[in-house]
């Protein structure tokens, strides 16, 4: 994937001046110099190059990394392509993403692979695309996961559905841990949706006082706490390494928490609607809440947020899903669930979080890097030397969230007319601005 | 709704507060008097439109519906929609949009997800009235049954409903337990625990799963259908036994105190949730509850879309 890099053309040296550097090692004020896809210099003493992009009261960080989004190409691009997508993710300060395979066709062989590979060139955010875990995410055959290895695959997930059957599961841990040798040693990660089709079946929301007042049918919070379980199990039993998608609930969280001080392999993410909204937002019967996992509870929004706190939970992914509005129109049950987030993300954990930012930048950068294997390249320090993917924040900026104004194609965004603080300034793709001033530049 | 003039829509019980619910019920008597005229007939709603669109299957909710229209002068439009766009892929929103283009005054809308009258009534200018929503709400069934009880009880204040049944998948108990309790009275939910709501938090009722231990002391002994298109049957172990724990039949209708109202929203399934002969006694008002269904959504229908004012004889029509 690193061929792509010289498919962009260098534009001479670009100085982001003024302001404070923050990544895994430190904070500093800083004046940072890059060129030619690298950090060229950083200090404190203030430096020069072919452009200045200004950073006065902005944070400087490694780009942001997502390890959960849906690009919908191939098969619905009118929701979504590689390239909006990609420029979203760029407005959003995310320097790399990982597309989920539940595209039509999935991905789930070598040729899809490489298409999204293709689509991706010169677009304004490195995408990686993860690959299903079964053929066709139907839950039965394993994909061909060397070949799609050997391709660059480093994240196998069926997101969308779980892997229903524990031996399936059992099966694909097992030989996934027998790639590293095509990795250099990193271990490939298999991602769960963690849901049980049995208790979810028929709902469309949170179960609960909500989905019973409203005549909705529920998925309670264990449809996806036992298939938490199960893994945290598998995991064990196969000493392999589970990462956990968008967990939702207060005991998955403590589940999570638990089999880490065990000394499992695990890892997890949220997503901020997770630690934003809660089922109560769906009273309206709007579909842009419709999203699974679903809407929780308060106390499931405060588990979120400790766990994200204290470490249990190691990355905020967005699951950015877009839909488009002839489809979130359909009635509730029936409407697609899912929901824009590539945009807010970093405001709304800025906004809603009370995380410093060393803390909140690990969780949505450095730390999602290393789970998907892109840390050779993203969430890297700030250093000479290293690969200049970059984003410029101004914490304090307010701005009020349209649908209308984002990249994507679809406009369902949950935080419709919602103010936020925080906002991605610029964003360097390889030492190129691809975002100057709130702007996207391709 | 002290204007009731300006309320736009009928979607949910829960919009409604007892002064609201007892101006429906008192206008519902005058239009029972008007369906007992030798030309049941007014010109209230002459010049307005109304709009059946039944997203799914109904026979006495629409057949109500028209007959009440009618019976207010409105022009009426049945968009089948067996036989529509709607079979063609085309979403609710183009749908509504394409009608109210036509030019309506108000939507009478069922569908089998809940909430679609809701969304409806976001994106059209038109009335929205709200004939049944998955299993969310259906209002009108709840205020026809208002109606039909406060007419034999005298008044709901203190009396004691038991709804008995199905009530997870059922829109009626929903709107009948905000709808009773608004107006006074005590409800108690009888089911086995998989045909309860998940959670009744917020619900004011009591629960019981001893259907003997509450038939002595209610005034209403309320039966839902048992709605077996709805996997209802998958909620217990066999029919035969939820007859014999929770159906009504002859040995626990004896034990009604005098007086007491059977009703059922229809249509029953005869020997599940209610024996065939108690279905036929005095006491049950089933067919009672479908008379007076006319009546209220003449009600609901006049405050919606009337100018407050004609109740006189269609002479017109008298004449004609």
């Amino acid at each position: 994937m690193s061929a792509r890099l010289a498919a962009v053309p260098s534009h001479g040296t670009v100085v982001i001046r003024g302001g404070t550097v923050v990544d895994s090692t430190g904070t500093r004020r800083a004046d940072v110099l890059v060129g030619d896809g690298r950090v060229i210099a950083v200090d404190p003493a203030g430096l020069d190059g072919d452009r200045t992009l200004d950073a006065s009261g902005c944070v400087v960080a490694p780009g942001l990394v997502d390890l959960h989004v849906h690009l919908r190409q191939p098969g619905r691009e009118d929701a979504e392509t590689v390239e909006t997508g990609a420029r979203g993710a760029a407005l959003g300060g995310f320097t790399a993403m990982i597309a989920m395979p539940n595209t039509d066709p999935a991905i789930d062989c070598a040729a899809v692979v490489r298409e999204v590979q293709d689509l991706s060139a010169g677009s304004c955010c490195d995408v990686y695309p993860s690959a299903a875990i079964t053929v066709g995410r139907r839950g039965v055959d394993l994909v061909p996961m060397a070949e799609l290895v050997r391709l660059g695959v480093r994240i196998f997930t069926d997101d969308g559905a779980g892997v229903q059957d524990a031996r399936v599961m059992r099966r694909a841990l097992e030989y996934a841990a027998g790639l590293d040798h095509l990795t250099g040693g990193r271990r490939v990660v298999l991602a769960q949706h963690c849901e049980v089709d049995e208790l979810s079946r028929g709902g469309s929301m949170h179960e609960g006082e909500w989905s019973s007042r409203l005549g909705l049918g529920g998925q309670p919070a264990e449809a996806e706490e036992l298939m938490v379980m199960r893994d945290i199990a598998l995991a064990r039993l196969t000493a392999s390494r589970v990462h956990f998608q968008h967990l939702s609930t207060a005991g998955s969280v403590a589940m999570v928490r638990a089999a880490k001080e065990a000394g499992l392999a695990v890892t997890a993410e949220a997503a901020p609607h997770h630690f934003t909204l809660t089922d109560a937002c769906c009273a309206t019967y709007d579909t842009v809440f419709k999203v699974h996992p679903p809407l929780r509870t308060d106390a499931d929004v405060a588990s979120v947020r400790a766990g994200l706190a204290d470490g249990t939970l190691d990355a905020i992914a967005t699951d950015h899903a877009p839909h488009t509005s002839a489809d979130k129109e359909r009635p509730f049950d029936a409407a697609p669930p899912g929901m824009l987030g590539l945009e807010t993300a970093l405001a709304l954990a800025l906004t809603n979080l009370e995380l410093p930012i060393e803390r909140l930048l690990a969780l949505m950068s450095w730390q999602p890097a290393a789970i998907a294997g892109v840390d050779d390249r993203h969430g890297r320090p700030v250093a000479p030397g290293e690969p200049a993917n970059l984003c410029v924040i101004d914490p304090e900026a307010t701005w009020t969230v349209s649908g209308v104004a984002m990249a994507s194609p679809s406009r369902n965004t949950p935080y419709e007319g919602m103010e936020l603080r925080g906002r991605v300034r610029h964003t360097l793709l390889a030492s190129e601005p691809v975002v100057i001033d709130g702007e996207v530049q391709r | 709704m002290a204007a009731t003039s300006q309320r736009r829509h009928v979607l949910s019980i829960a919009d409604l507060d007892r002064p609201d619910l007892e101006r429906i019920l008192d206008l519902t008597g005058s239009f029972a008097e008007v369906s007992q005229r030798r030309i049941p007939r007014v010109p209230a709603l002459r010049g307005k439109t109304v709009v059946w669109l039944f997203y799914e299957d109904s026979t006495r909710t629409r057949l109500s519906f028209e007959a009440a229209a009618k019976q207010l002068s409105a022009d009426t439009v049945n968009f089948s929609v067996g036989s529509s766009a709607v079979n063609k892929g085309e979403s609710v929103r183009d749908t509504v949009q394409t009608i109210e283009a036509m030019g309506i005054d108000a939507i009478v809308v069922r569908h089998s997800c809940a909430g679609v009258p809701h969304r409806v009534a976001d994106w059209i200018d038109a009335s929205v009235i709200n004939a049944g929503d998955g299993r969310h709400e259906h209002p009108t069934q709840a205020l026809l049954d208002l109606y039909t009880a406060r007419t034999h009880l005298g008044g709901l204040d203190g009396a004691r409903v038991a709804i008995v049944g199905d009530i997870v998948n059922s829109r009626v108990a929903r709107s009948d337990v905000l709808a009773f309790t608004a107006m006074g009275a005590e409800v108690t939910l009888v089911a086995p625990r998989p045909l309860l709501p998940s959670s009744l938090e917020g619900w004011p009722v009591t629960v019981t799963h001893d259907f003997d231990s509450v038939l002595g002391d209610i005034d209403i002994c309320y039966l839902l259908r048992m709605q077996l298109e709805r996997e209802a049957g998958a909620s217990v172990p066999s029919l035969r036994e939820f007859r014999a724990e929770y159906g009504l039949h002859a040995a626990r209708a004896d034990r009604l105190k005098d007086g007491a109202l059977i009703m059922h929203p229809g249509p029953m399934n005869r020997g599940v949730e209610i024996d065939g002969d108690v279905a036929d006694r005095p006491n049950a008002v089933i067919a009672e509850q479908v008379a007076n269904g006319v009546a209220v959504r003449m009600a609901v229908l006049f405050l919606l879309l009337g100018s407050g004012l004609d109740l006189a004889e269609d002479h017109t029509v008298a004449a004609a």
